[in-house]
């Protein structure tokens, strides 16, 4: 070797910066959405500020630009540290990152105007959709590159849940997406009736399983023992947790069809396989907690660690209501209310929300060769902030969820329903109200991490990080 | 065959798949393997110029 190589960090650095940008602007559109809930009127009139065209950019904002950007970045990151070798893959490195952004944006634009396929998480339409296909062959060959160029005998584990999500995601992205277009702004779906929603819910409930879960799961594997100075409590124990998971995942997306017309039997396997998934998510969650076993007082001193062991026990959570709510009979009562929005935000805001946050502020330092974060208090100030907001958020929604299910099914003894659905909305009004108040917490606390992150970044030079040689 | 029979059979092939996995992790024989596995995240600490944020890390390594 001539001159030595460095890691291709700032790729990690782009991507970095833009997890904080896409969080307030996928955040600030929750929140006006939230607050449109209350007060109608805040549409303007506008059929581009409505909710059905504000609510697909908030999930695609939040999921793929904020959520997105930094498994772009905590992968490309990892996958480097652990194989101790420069990102493979030259221009198309630069690509993944100047295509993604160019998708969001692209997003940004369509998704007001009304162009949507209108399929959930996937609404984008298909000439977008080969764009995305486009990045995310470019990341798999960026990836599996590096791990191919690795010059350490092992695969870490968290470049294992990295290499099943980008595999899934092109598995799912493609097979979903498939439709005839008909014009440069319209498409059909491929698959007929039922069969499209059973296609859409195999898509939506892995997107979950593998974009929210497994990736993040991934980054959780690596910046938490990194944080922590010590290795995960049980390397074996997270292996088997790959394997289940990833196994098992695949058979739950027709919980989100329970009594519509797909097929009886196919809502049963959902259902159980749902029950089942409790196990490897319980396994995974014990795992990162328990690495902090014997070092507990740091989480007294280290809130960017709190944020990543608060984050765990939110996903404990979410995939404990996760299964519950899956059960056909609970299902009866908390479909279609606002206890799916309250568990998808446990999900959202309380385990990728938080341990986003966390990461961001475990990774920025260490990209700009700065010791730490420009204020530590400030990142405390956040963590309040944001954890307030998330419990704010769920426990509304909980009771606003559970109120509608139970107004709902009311019924007098002639049988007639015993509330109008207008009634069971007004009764909506003070657990919105709390809603929008966590929301506008979660997202001021953005705004502190902006700061922090300016003021951590600003007018630095990074250094070139070299590959250490002969290991 | 018929479908239901096949899918029992792979429901089984994918139990006894798994059982044999748990077997494998707890049987020892992949433990100095996982051993250095689990410590590859410090893998870059001793080289890093710019990044000693936390000097116990260090410790950690065998």
């Amino acid at each position: 070797m001539d001159a030595q190589p460095t890691y291709n960090d700032t790729v990690v650095r782009q991507f970095t910066i833009m997890t904080v940008v896409w969080g307030i602007v996928g955040m600030l559109v929750g929140v006006i959405i939230a607050a449109q809930m209350i007060w109608p009127a805040l549409n303007f009139e506008t059929a581009w500020l409505t909710f059905g065209r504000l609510r697909p950019l908030h999930t695609n904002a939040v999921i793929f630009a904020f959520g997105g950007s930094v498994l772009f970045a905590a992968s490309y990151y990892i996958v480097q540290r652990t194989c101790q070798a420069p990102l493979f893959g030259g221009p198309l490195i630069a690509f993944t990152f100047w295509g993604w952004q160019l998708v969001i944006v692209l997003a940004a634009i369509t998704l007001p105007l009304g162009l949507t396929s209108s399929k959930e998480y996937a609404e984008l339409e298909w000439p977008i959709d080969i764009l995305i296909t486009l990045v995310w062959v470019s990341y798999a060959i960026v990836f599996f590159g590096t791990i191919v160029k690795r010059r350490q005998k092992h695969i870490y584990v968290a470049n294992w849940f990295f290499g099943a999500y980008i595999i899934t995601i092109a598995v799912l992205h493609i097979g979903n997406s498939a439709a005839l277009p008909v014009s440069m702004t319209k498409s059909y779906s491929a698959y007929p009736g039922a069969i499209d929603a059973m296609v859409q819910w195999w898509y939506g409930h892995n997107a979950v399983g593998f974009f929210l879960t497994a990736a993040f799961l991934g980054i959780m594997y690596y910046v938490i023992p990194k944080q922590a100075g010590r290795p995960v409590f049980s390397y074996r124990l997270s292996v088997v947790h790959f394997w289940a998971l990833v196994s098992i995942y695949m058979w739950a997306g027709p919980h989100h069809l329970l009594y519509t017309s797909l097929p009886n039997w196919t809502q049963s396997i959902g259902m159980v396989f749902s029950l089942i998934l409790l196990a490897p998510s319980w396994g995974g969650m014990i795992n990162g907690i328990m690495t902090l076993s014997g070092a507990w007082h740091k989480l007294r001193t280290d809130p960017v660690l709190r944020f990543l062991i608060v984050s765990l026990s939110f996903y404990g959570m979410s995939t404990f209501e996760g299964p519950m709510m899956s059960v056909k009979t609970v299902n009866a009562l908390s479909h279609y209310t606002d206890w799916t929005i309250g568990h998808v935000h446990s999900g959202a805001l309380g385990w990728v929300g938080l341990i986003t946050i966390g990461t961001v502020y475990a990774l920025l330092p260490r990209l700009f060769g700065k010791p730490q974060m420009y204020s530590n208090k400030l990142v405390e100030v956040h963590f309040w902030m944001a954890t307030i907001g998330v419990v704010l958020y769920i426990a509304s929604m909980w009771i606003a969820g559970i109120m509608q299910g139970l107004m709902w099914r009311a019924v007098n003894d002639d049988g007639t329903l015993t509330y109008s659905f207008v009634q069971s909305l007004e009764a909506m009004y003070p657990f919105y109200t709390v809603r929008l108040l966590g929301g506008v917490l979660y997202l001021s606390g953005m705004f502190v991490m902006a700061y922090n992150v300016w003021k951590t970044v600003a007018g630095v030079k990074p250094s070139p990080v070299p590959v250490p040689q002969a290991a | 065959m018929d479908i239901p029979l096949l899918w029992g059979i792979i429901t089984l092939l994918l139990t006894v798949a798994f059982v044999i996995l748990v077997i494998w992790a707890w049987s020892g024989k992949p433990k100095k393997g996982f051993e250095e596995a689990a410590n590859l995240p410090f893998a870059d600490e001793a080289e890093q110029r710019n990044d000693e944020t936390r000097p116990e890390n260090k410790e950690t390594k065998p």
